[in-house]
């Protein structure tokens, strides 16, 4: 009987990514290990589905700026899962909170269906993206519960900025449970399409890094006031056409010049 | 005004209009009950099948769901309607055409030879009057043959598409994902990536890589870059090696809109690829995917049920020859797809429908985590379709999608079905597996110590 533990021939591989390769197989099936993995990844997303985001902790990580409370028309989670057309508007009560001021961007922080991700990206990626935007009129942070992307359309529309960054749990996946989207839209208001906004995905520790999306999403908004639109026609290409020092950066620095 | 009514016992069901009464004869679901659409309860629901079954099968003709001034799809079904294909059935009511379709006259060649006589509607409006049982055994005899550079859908075969998908496209995780697959013997209908970041640039670098893994083993398979249309379409005017075209679709032309595309840029990015000529044994160079729900969400709907907006996706699709369509029927979420027993339902409505407009259906099996669904649905789901004569199903890494974040199929899953069922893979794939020495010698594909080796090695050495 052969006692050496083989080399694994996948190691240099598992490096590189969290994909579940070199599994082996139990005739053509998941050997048991496996199979009581995926089980046991499946159990945690789906706990964590259901899991509530503490907003007054939330809250508290933007010293110095103001934060409004809001809550879409979906009154729980289970509505909320089953009812996304009312997670996408503003309950009547919260509007008066929301006045009508001369934003160049308003941030929404909403639940989404990952509480874990709100809880522990969206403070870091939103205070990255406030320290690189000086000079622009920044609307208070507003902090959405039961939220979908297009509650974003709604809040902007009622404090009169000119695009919203909407903050966002993603659906937990086995590999990843706290993954944070982050979806732009050019001139807010209900009705908009998803075609008409730019999204960066995967915000996570082994994702894309709060650093990297902060300055994609800097850059986005700094070409999407540009050209005066966000969607398909704002290609992240054109954010990437960079010198040395920072393609986002750049563009940033160019549109407040633009504006001195 | 009440146009239909049934009387069921003592109770007189009536109905407004024809998108009411196919909203109500469709099998309960979440996404109809959403929008408002859905039968009131289930004796409303028999009323509105028994309402529809004594229909004729001409009345979607003579009056389209959606109007013909105001969508373009519309336009597109009812101008490429073949009435000389579609006369054998013509006088049939719908109920009919169910027990026609069912019949021993109804075979493969004639089936085949009705497909472009047929309208979405009409498909739509047949499968609500279909147990599962009947989807299965009808999609079983609509063969749809494509091709590129291997040939998906014939019979006796189950093609796969090998998603190696990486939340941030680190080309050495993607590598990693495709060869893990290859070793499963997934990929004949494509190795096809999710790409993280939608651009052209990123779209363009892994078209490459899977360019290079293609040629390095010498594969007889496609690529494809999920990317949006229009990216495509940049990428092949500056030289990247664009196998397929990719885009999501749905039934309406404002469900389009929403996914930023219309039918003429659907053309512009065929005729693109078409320029390319790199298939080898075929020249389908399109592909589509679609999902019950896609309407719905983006507020494009027209007032109809889920599943025939759907079926209306496949008559986009089918207007540019594609080589592979798949619905992402558990993707899009409970509020369209509750439980595992309404993806189950929608999988087979949706390869059914495809199939027998003359689509080549595959069928994403998946759901998410927030879906009451699991991984023995999915066995039961994946092994259905295949029973049903689906084209390819969807392959990842031990069933876990790490970048869009849901569950498929494990190349595990698909291997089994076709060991199973006698399944093999798309022939041209198959010579090469066996030309690699995968094949044992009871034309099983076993587990490969040796050849593992021999690829990460050779891997290892670039």
């Amino acid at each position: 009987m052969n006692t050496v533990t083989p080399l694994d021939p996948w190691a240099r591989f598992r490096a590189a990514t969290r994909a579940r390769i070199g599994l082996g197989r139990a005739g053509d099936a998941l050997p048991t290990p496996a199979l009581l993995d995926f089980q046991a990844a499946h159990a945690k997303a789906r706990d964590a589905v259901h899991g509530a985001v503490d907003f007054d902790a939330l809250a508290a990580a933007f010293p110095g700026r103001e934060v409004v409370n809001v809550q879409s028309a979906a009154a729980d989670r289970v509505t909320y899962l089953r009812r996304p057309d009312l997670g996408r508007r503003l309950e009547d009560g919260c509007r008066a909170s929301l006045e009508k001021g001369d934003y160049d961007i308003a941030f929404v922080v909403a639940d989404g269906l990952s509480a874990a991700a709100v809880a522990d990206h969206a403070a870091a990626l939103l205070n990255a993206c406030l320290d690189r935007l000086s000079g622009w009129r920044v609307a208070p942070v507003v902090l959405a519960r039961q939220g979908r992307v297009a509650l974003g359309d709604d809040i902007g529309a009622a404090l009169g900025a000119r695009m919203v960054a909407v903050l966002i749990g993603e659906r937990p996946g086995l590999s990843v449970a706290n993954s944070l989207g982050v979806y732009l839209t050019w001139d807010p208001r209900p009705g908009r399409r998803d075609s008409e906004r730019n999204c960066i995905s995967n915000i996570h520790a082994d994702g894309l890094d709060i650093d990297g999306a902060a300055k994609r999403l800097t850059g986005l908004m700094a070409e999407a006031r540009r050209i005066r639109a966000t969607g398909i026609t704002l290609k992240e290409d054109a954010v990437r056409l960079e010198g040395p020092g920072g393609p986002s950066d750049a563009l940033v620095a160019d549109q407040r010049g633009q504006e001195a | 005004m009440s146009r239909f009514f049934a009387t069921l016992g003592q109770t007189r069901h009536s109905f407004d209009s024809l998108s009411q009464v196919m909203a109500c004869a469709s099998p309960r679901r979440s996404g109809d009950e959403l929008a408002g659409l859905a039968a009131q309860n289930d004796e409303q629901r028999v009323a509105a099948r028994r309402v529809l079954a004594d229909l004729p099968l001409a009345v979607f003709l003579d009056e389209p769901l959606v109007p013909y001034e105001s969508d373009e799809v519309t336009r597109l079904i009812c101008d490429s309607h073949d009435a000389g294909a579609f006369a054998p059935v013509a006088s049939f009511t719908i109920g009919e055409f169910r027990d026609w379709l069912l019949s021993y006259a109804a075979d493969s060649a004639a089936l085949a030879r009705l497909a472009p006589g047929l309208t979405p509607e009409m498909v739509a409006a047949v499968s609500k009057l279909m147990r599962n049982q009947d989807l299965i055994a009808v999609a079983s005899k609509a063969r749809v043959v494509t091709a590129f550079r291997t040939t998906i859908g014939l019979q006796g075969r189950l093609a796969s598409r090998l998603q190696p998908n990486h939340p941030t496209d680190d080309p050495t995780g993607i590598a990693a994902s495709t060869l893990d697959g290859l070793l499963f013997g997934m990929g004949d209908a494509v190795i096809g990536i999710n790409p993280a970041t939608d651009s052209v640039a990123a779209s363009t670098t892994l078209l490459h890589l899977l360019d290079e893994v293609r040629e390095r083993f010498a594969i007889p398979t496609q690529s494809c870059v999920l990317t949006h249309v229009t990216n495509s379409i940049q990428a092949i005017e500056q030289g990247a090696p664009v196998d397929l075209v990719f885009q999501s679709i749905a039934g309406t032309e404002a469900a389009n809109a929403g996914f930023g595309v219309s039918l003429s840029i659907l053309a512009e990015a065929r005729d693109a690829a078409l320029s390319l000529k790199r298939g080898t044994v075929g020249d389908n160079v399109m592909y589509f995917e679609t999902g019950q729900g896609a309407a719905l969400s983006a507020d494009a709907h027209h007032g109809l049920d889920q599943q025939t907006v759907e079926a209306r996706a496949y008559g986009v699709a089918r207007a540019f020859s594609p080589l592979l369509v798949n619905t992402v029927v558990g993707f899009i979420g409970p509020e369209y797809l509750y439980d595992s027993k309404q993806i189950i339902r929608a999988g087979l409505e949706d390869h059914f429908c495809g199939k027998l407009l003359g689509v080549p259906m595959g069928v994403d099996v998946c759901y998410t985590n927030h879906a009451e669904a699991d991984q023995d649905d999915m066995d039961a789901l994946a092994t259905l379709l295949a029973v049903a004569g689906v084209n390819f199903l969807i392959g990842v890494p031990g069933a876990d999608d790490v970048m869009l974040n849901y569950q498929s199929l494990s190349y595990h899953d698909i291997l089994g079905l076709r060991h199973q069922l006698g399944l093999r893979p798309a022939p041209e794939f198959e010579s090469w597996l066996d030309r690699m020495g995968m094949v044992d010698s009871a034309g099983r594909l076993a587990p490969p110590e040796p050849l593992v080796r021999r690829l990460l090695t050779s891997e290892a050495g670039r």
